[in-house]
């Protein structure tokens, strides 16, 4: 029998199932794992308790303790280490407990991950996969609640997603998992426990690629990860009152795949661009660019942003007030037709 | 090769000379898991390398090297610091499960470890904690009432840094001990340490609290080379409550913690982390080294995390019920407790009015949390930088003014 592969999934999966996008991911790292001997699961926490979200549950008992490690705590150590391994031929994913707390690995992947291609003039391939909770809206304490992703879309070297929904959550992570390159996954953590349909016989989108999740003729929203529902929930509403949204989920936010965005944006002649993270600087800035470059004598109006604020993130009595929310959106949504 | 072995490992020359191997060394010679483990545990049940004055029977024992004269007032002292700031914990963990508080670090079973080292500290010392200090902020004299704001969500910490010798809680495993050494560094370049005669009262040192998995964290490392390079006046102090959420201590060392001491050029202990006494002498030598001028110190205080990691955690997904029965069995209020009703040093009369106190306490933490002010949205904004920032300034602008958008459509709505 033919071993299981992505382009053959149904060996691996049971037909459609509907699933959480934690469960859909746990799903991604069993097949890979199935699949190919040599992908590990390494970070805190990540084997007998099966991840603080439990999002690697059940991996370290049905694989062992060789391929699914829980790690001393040092995010360094986890992502210099993954990186040796990736030199010797493996293929880990890291976990990364929350946002807030990769930090302590930035220079590994700034200095080593990053560059290691580039280098060795393609010699060394270090296929690591970095999974990070991000994102707010769990009313947790400090550094639980973070949107570091430009920072990282920021250096060259480095592929940066992010899933919004449990189909994707499944496919994205194993195809990230089967690239040859770094890639940084970043999972919205306060959508773990939404449910959607997952029919594996569907061919997935390549990994680099947006998506049109909605269409519509009035205003484009490009967003990615948690926001995507947001702005599904804000098309909802503005559908009542007869306005009619077109949504983007960018899902790779390096590289930026801008096509689907730029038809769009010719289309309905306004954009808004919506992230959890602070706008300075950030994937949004980069878009908005692209966007009045691309679509310059489309425009009507300009391309209007939606984000948290630049500031450090709040107290989580005060985050609803820095995350956009269905209200945000909306009121920009409004002020872009209003040009 | 006995467990004992692993907390020593030799030097492959003492081998030879033991006539035990020449060339390399068998593959026996690396430990198995069941060596770390017992090498790790090995003084469990005391032991030479376990610094106690008082047994889990509520025995005061001698210590050739760390004795201590207390005072019964501070005896008794010390079992009302313990029983006020276990209650309050506990008060923590019920506002948590009851929704006022979003999650709840437990102190459960470490109040001897953070009240010995907390007691230790004189005003002009600074603490740089992690998350789970609740004894020494007590000790520093942040009111625990002070804490609450991080776990309700209104603040990151509400206490003054430079009034009360007391770090704010840091949650990125590790960060604060390099911020110690530093601190310690600065109190070395300005003349607070190693004074004599009447100078001396004024020598300051620093104590830097963490946990047995911050160990592996590159900024403990650095924090320790940086302090033994500058010869800080800082204590490591280390609490080893042998759980890093789900990981027991072997997933972070083969060797006893406080022996890594020795490989950064300073003195490691390693103390009865339930035996308050233990901790107040073994942390005021090290603090008293410090001062004078032989500092860093690192301590390990053996300890065991009674509750879950915090309100979140669900500890029986990964230990056993054992370890937890044994542990109680050492618990450090319970033995302190026996030693002072036996050596009547205290009376009934003493335990219900600390009791009597502890329920006041829970009482006007409770009366407290759930009274919370909610923050103003321009909270947000403000504090983000010494000099203003124009970029936060009019986010800030415009955020309040799309609120007032609100209020005005709210107000539109009632005519
Ligand atoms: C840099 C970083 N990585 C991960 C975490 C998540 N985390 C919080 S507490 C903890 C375990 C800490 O264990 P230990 O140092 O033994 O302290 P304890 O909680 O037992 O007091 C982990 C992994 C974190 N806070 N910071
Ligand atoms: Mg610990």
């Amino acid at each position: 029998m033919a071993a299981p592969t992505m382009e053959n999934p149904t060996s691996t999966s049971t037909p459609s199932q509907t699933l959480t996008i934690a469960k859909a991911l746990n799903t991604a790292m069993r097949s890979a794992m199935e699949r190919d001997p040599k992908v590990l699961v390494m970070g805190e926490d990540v084997g007998k308790l099966g991840g603080v979200f439990r999002v690697t549950d059940g991996l370290q008992k049905d694989f062992g303790e060789q391929r699914v490690l829980d790690t001393p705590l040092a995010e360094s150590g986890i992502i210099g280490t993954a990186i040796g391994l990736a030199i010797r031929g493996f293929r880990p994913v890291c976990e990364i407990q929350f946002d807030g707390f990769i930090f302590p690995g930035f220079d590994q992947i700034v200095s080593q991950l990053a560059k290691m291609h580039f280098r060795s003039q393609g010699k060394v391939k270090v296929p690591v996969v970095i999974r990070v909770p991000f994102g707010g809206g769990i009313g947790a304490v400090e550094h639980h609640s973070e949107s570091p992703e430009s920072l990282f879309a920021h250096v060259g070297g480095l592929k940066v997603v992010s899933c919004s929904n449990p189909a994707d959550a499944y496919w994205m992570l194993q195809q990230a998992i089967e690239c040859d390159d770094p890639v940084l996954f970043f999972e919205p953590k306060r959508r773990y426990w939404e449910k959607a349909e997952l029919d594996p016989t569907i061919e997935p989108a390549p990994l680099f690629t947006s998506k049109v999740q909605r269409t519509g003729s009035a205003v484009t929203l490009a967003t990615y990860g948690p926001m995507v529902r947001t702005c599904l929930d804000a098309a909802k509403a503005a559908e009542e009152e007869g306005r009619d949204l077109e949504i983007v989920d960018l899902r790779s936010l390096s590289p930026l795949d801008l096509d689907p965005v730029f038809d769009s944006v010719r289309r309905t002649g306004r954009l808004v661009v919506v992230s959890e993270s602070p706008p300075e600087s950030s994937v949004t800035s980069e878009v908005a660019t692209r966007v009045q470059q691309e679509c310059f004598y489309s425009l009507e109006a300009p391309v209007l942003r939606v984000n948290g604020f630049d500031t450090p993130y709040p107290p989580s009595k005060l985050e609803d007030g820095f995350l956009p929310d269905l209200d945000r959106v909306l009121e920009a949504v409004d002020r872009s037709l209003a040009y | 090769m006995s467990p004992e072995h692993w907390t020593r490992p030799s030097r492959p020359d003492e081998q030879t000379r033991n006539g035990t191997a020449s060339g390399p060394a068998a593959t026996s010679a690396v430990p198995t898991r069941e060596q770390v483990i017992a090498g790790l545990r090995a003084t469990s049940e005391g032991g030479a390398d376990l610094v106690q004055l008082l047994t889990p029977e509520g025995q005061r024992v001698s210590h050739p090297d760390f004795d201590i004269e207390v005072t019964d007032e501070q005896l008794r002292g010390m079992y009302r610091d313990m029983v006020l700031v276990r209650r309050a914990d506990r008060e923590g963990n019920a506002l948590q499960r009851q929704g006022q508080l979003g999650i709840w670090v437990p102190l459960l079973g470490q109040e001897a470890a953070q009240i010995g080292a907390g007691r230790a500290m004189r005003p002009q010392d600074m603490a740089f904690p992690s998350y789970r200090e609740h004894g020494v902020a007590w000790c520093r004299g942040v009111d625990p009432t002070e804490l609450l704001g991080i776990f309700r969500g209104t603040d990151h910490g509400s206490w003054d840094p430079n009034t009360t010798g007391m770090g704010l809680y840091t949650i990125v495993i590790g960060n604060q001990c390099l911020n110690a050494a530093g601190y310690a560094m600065g109190q070395r370049f300005e003349g607070r340490v190693g004074n004599t005669g009447g100078d001396s009262a004024d020598n300051e040192a620093t104590m830097t609290f963490f946990g047995d998995g911050a160990t592996s964290q590159g900024d403990v490392h650095e924090g320790m080379v940086w302090a033994a390079v500058y010869d800080a006046p800082v204590v490591f102090f280390c609490q080893n409550n042998q759980w890093a959420i789900s990981e027991p201590t072997e997933r972070q060392t083969r060797v006893p913690l406080y022996e890594r001491a020795r490989g950064y050029g300073f003195p490691g202990i390693r103390v009865d982390g339930n035996d308050v006494l233990a901790s107040l002498a073994v942390t005021r030598w090290a603090l008293d080294e410090c001062r004078h001028g032989n500092g860093p110190v690192l301590i390990e205080a053996f300890t065991y995390r009674m509750d879950a990691h915090t309100t979140s955690d669900d500890a029986s997904r990964y230990r056993l019920d054992d370890d937890l029965e044994a542990w109680k069995l050492k618990d450090p209020i319970e033995r302190l407790r026996v030693h002072l009703v036996r050596e009547q040093i205290a009376d009934q009369e003493f335990l219900d009015s600390v009791d009597a106190e502890a329920d006041e306490l829970a009482q006007r933490f409770r009366d407290f949390c759930v009274n919370m002010p909610e923050p103003p949205p321009e909270r947000m904004f403000s504090e983000v930088y010494a000099e203003e920032s124009p970029v936060v300034a009019a986010q800030r602008q415009d955020y309040l003014q799309y609120l007032d958008g609100f209020a005005d459509s709210a107000a539109g709505g009632v005519h």
